[in-house]
């Protein structure tokens, strides 16, 4: 029998019994949200988390004193570590010959950064590195010009700065060429960063990048370097791993057989983390939509019953019409399968809904989890069918004379 | 010949006792016939017409059905026979109470396959022919008794079956209604259709042409009606 009919009539019978339906809907209902609210703030995390981190810009890895992720007290372990050096970083820049560029940075927060009478509030980021900073970071130069290798041979006390700082500082004149003070030292502005924007409530803006020998000579050289190894391709990337691991080796003298004293920090590190952070949310998540959608299956079940019973008379109508068995297995095996969907359907919407107000109240992005809307349409159908199956084959089976004399 | 039984049986089985509802029946009705079958109850006519309308199968015996033998078809066989064979008009019209009558109507056709458009063209069609046509979008509950039972006659011509099989179709309308319920039998008699109607009502069978009386599961008489 044609499908569109079946859809009518399913739709036809969950109007006439509204109150019934939705509250049979209300498992499935709670079901679906969950998964989807959840995936909706989960996917909205890592896809956030994942533009942070290509930031990186391709076959690009860091290699830094401490692991990227950090929880709890800081282990004693990468506490005595020696330092990464600059030397180290340029030993690397050296020997790694299959490397296509090889930039050092180090970094201090809460800086205040004073122009004439105007200042910024004390948490500027302030980056010491080398040119290579611009592509392994992502960022673009709007004006002026980035830092050269002479600024850094030569200790120069040039700053490029983001538009945090240049809306701050200079609301109504050109920054290129200002000196602008930093603790009590003076820096000539000779760049600033096209606008780059927040991720998770945090500006990318609200910095300032010098020279890292200019950046050491001010702040000390007892911060740890991050070194920050471009490959040429993705067929090179290993190649270069290796190498940068054996050179560091050497120069920090590791002996052999023993772990490195450094961590290296890819783009899918982060990424990696987030995966297995989130798995026991997720897995908590699907266990108790599972459990309501099993719970709303049963109801879903009973209610199919109840309606195949409530429409017995109508079951002997069709049959002594001509309906087969197969007619009336499809027409309740497709309202349970409808009434499942409509539960999924309104699922969705309050779980991405959820979702959205999540977005809007905290600075957790919410994005549309295609992949689980699709799973979540997919698993309401196999609910129906599976829920829908036995009261479907009652109703098939039968006896037309018997269900004509039903009262 | 159009329904030809020979020496057609059905027994029940209640628990372990057997209960014969139809002993020996063998009946002839030729195409165009008007026939009743009369019987008080426990006579064994609704076993025979469930049987007729191929909604039942015999213990024993044969039925010839338009050619067709149906006496051991499967339940879907059967189903297909009912569909394109017989049209049913029954004493409660046995209509969707959900569904407008136009619907109701079109239903045998979703079984057959008939595309939408055609299903409501022959649908309408079959309504003009009971004189509802302005009634077609109306649920039955916003229909009198005799408009539902002409829905039903609609519904039970809709596939231009072999046989019209109407039990007891008067039986829950006044009789003026019922008068006009009988009318309408005459008219499709007039025109070709084969009517088979069971009845205990004896004023009711006299529109028929021939008088089939039952008696403990035995065709007691067989006679032309006195009209």
């Amino acid at each position: 029998m044609n499908i569109g009919e079946s859809v009518n009539i399913a739709l036809t019978a969950i109007r006439a019994n509204k109150m019934r339906s939705i509250l049979t809907l209300i498992g499935i209902i709670i079901g679906v949200m969950t998964i989807i609210a959840m995936q909706s703030l989960i996917t909205g995390l890592r896809n956030s988390i994942n533009q942070q981190v290509t930031i990186l810009g391709s076959n690009v890895f860091q290699v830094q004193k401490y692991p990227a992720i950090q929880t709890g007290q800081l282990d004693k372990k990468y506490r005595n570590r020696k330092d990464i050096t600059l030397e180290q970083a340029l030993a690397v820049k050296k020997n790694v010959t299959s490397a296509k560029a090889v930039g050092a940075e180090v970094n201090t927060w809460g800086r205040t950064i004073v122009y004439k009478d105007k200042k910024t509030t004390p948490n500027v980021l302030v980056f010491g590195t080398t040119p290579e900073f611009l592509t392994n970071n992502g960022y673009e130069i709007e004006n002026g010009r980035f830092l050269t290798e002479q600024d850094v041979h030569y200790k120069n006390s040039n700053a490029v700065i983001g538009v945090d700082v240049v809306e701050k500082l200079f609301p109504n004149e050109n920054p290129i060429g200002r000196d602008v003070k930093m603790d009590g030292q003076r820096y000539q502005v000779i760049g600033v960063f096209e606008k780059k924007g927040q991720v998770l409530g945090n500006s990318l803006d609200n910095v300032v990048v010098m020279p890292i020998t200019r950046f050491e000579k001010q702040f000390g050289k007892w911060r740890s370097v991050s070194i920050l190894v471009q490959s040429y391709t993705s067929e090179t990337y290993q190649e270069t791993l290796d190498q940068t691991i054996g050179v560091l080796r050497a120069v920090r003298k590791v002996p052999f057989g023993e772990d490195n004293d450094f961590e290296i920090f890819t783009n899918d590190t982060l990424i990696d983390f987030f995966d297995n952070l989130t798995k026991y949310v997720r897995i908590v998540a699907i266990a108790i939509a599972s459990i309501s959608l099993l719970v709303a299956g049963v109801g879903i079940m009973n209610i199919m019953l109840v309606s195949v019973t409530e429409r017995t008379r109508e079951i002997g109508i069709r049959k002594s019409l001509g309906a087969k068995k197969r007619d009336i297995l499809w027409q309740f095996l497709i309202e349970a399968i409808v009434l499942s969907e409509f539960g999924g359907i309104i699922g969705i919407i309050i779980g991405l809904g959820i979702g959205k107000l999540v977005e809007s109240i905290t600075p957790v992005p919410a994005d549309v989890p295609f992949g689980t809307v699709i799973f979540g349409l997919v698993f309401c159908s196999g609910v129906g069918i599976l829920f829908g199956v036995y009261p479907a084959l009652k109703a098939a089976r039968m006896d037309p004379i018997e269900a004509l004399g039903f009262e | 010949m159009l329904i030809g039984l020979t020496d057609i049986k059905k027994i029940y089985e209640v628990g372990t006792v057997k209960v014969p509802a139809l002993k020996n029946i063998d009946l002839k009705i030729g195409r165009n016939e008007y026939v009743a079958i009369m019987g008080p109850s426990g006579s064994g006519k609704s076993t025979l017409m469930n049987i007729i309308g191929c909604l039942d199968t015999p213990t024993d015996g044969t039925y010839l059905l338009n050619g067709t033998n149906v006496s051991e078809m499967s339940d879907n066989q059967l189903a297909e026979i009912r569909n394109r064979e017989i049209g049913f008009v029954f004493q409660t019209f046995n209509l969707l109470p959900r569904a407008s009558a136009l619907h109701n109507v079109e239903l045998p056709l979703i079984y057959n396959g008939t595309s939408a458009s055609n299903r409501k063209k022959l649908a309408t069609v079959a309504l003009e022919k009971v004189g509802l046509a302005d009634r077609m979008n109306h649920k039955p509950n916003e229909l009198s008794g005799g408009q539902r039972q002409r829905v039903a006659i609609a519904r039970a011509l809709v596939n231009n079956p072999s046989i019209i099989l109407a039990d007891e179709p008067t039986g829950n309308l006044d009789s003026k209604t019922g008068e006009e319920i009988m009318e309408i039998f005459e008219t499709l008699h007039d025109s070709g259709n084969t009517i088979v109607l069971v009845t205990h009502e004896e004023y009711i069978a006299e529109h028929s042409d021939r008088i089939i009386r039952l008696r403990d599961g035995l065709v007691e008489r067989d006679e032309a009606s006195v009209n």
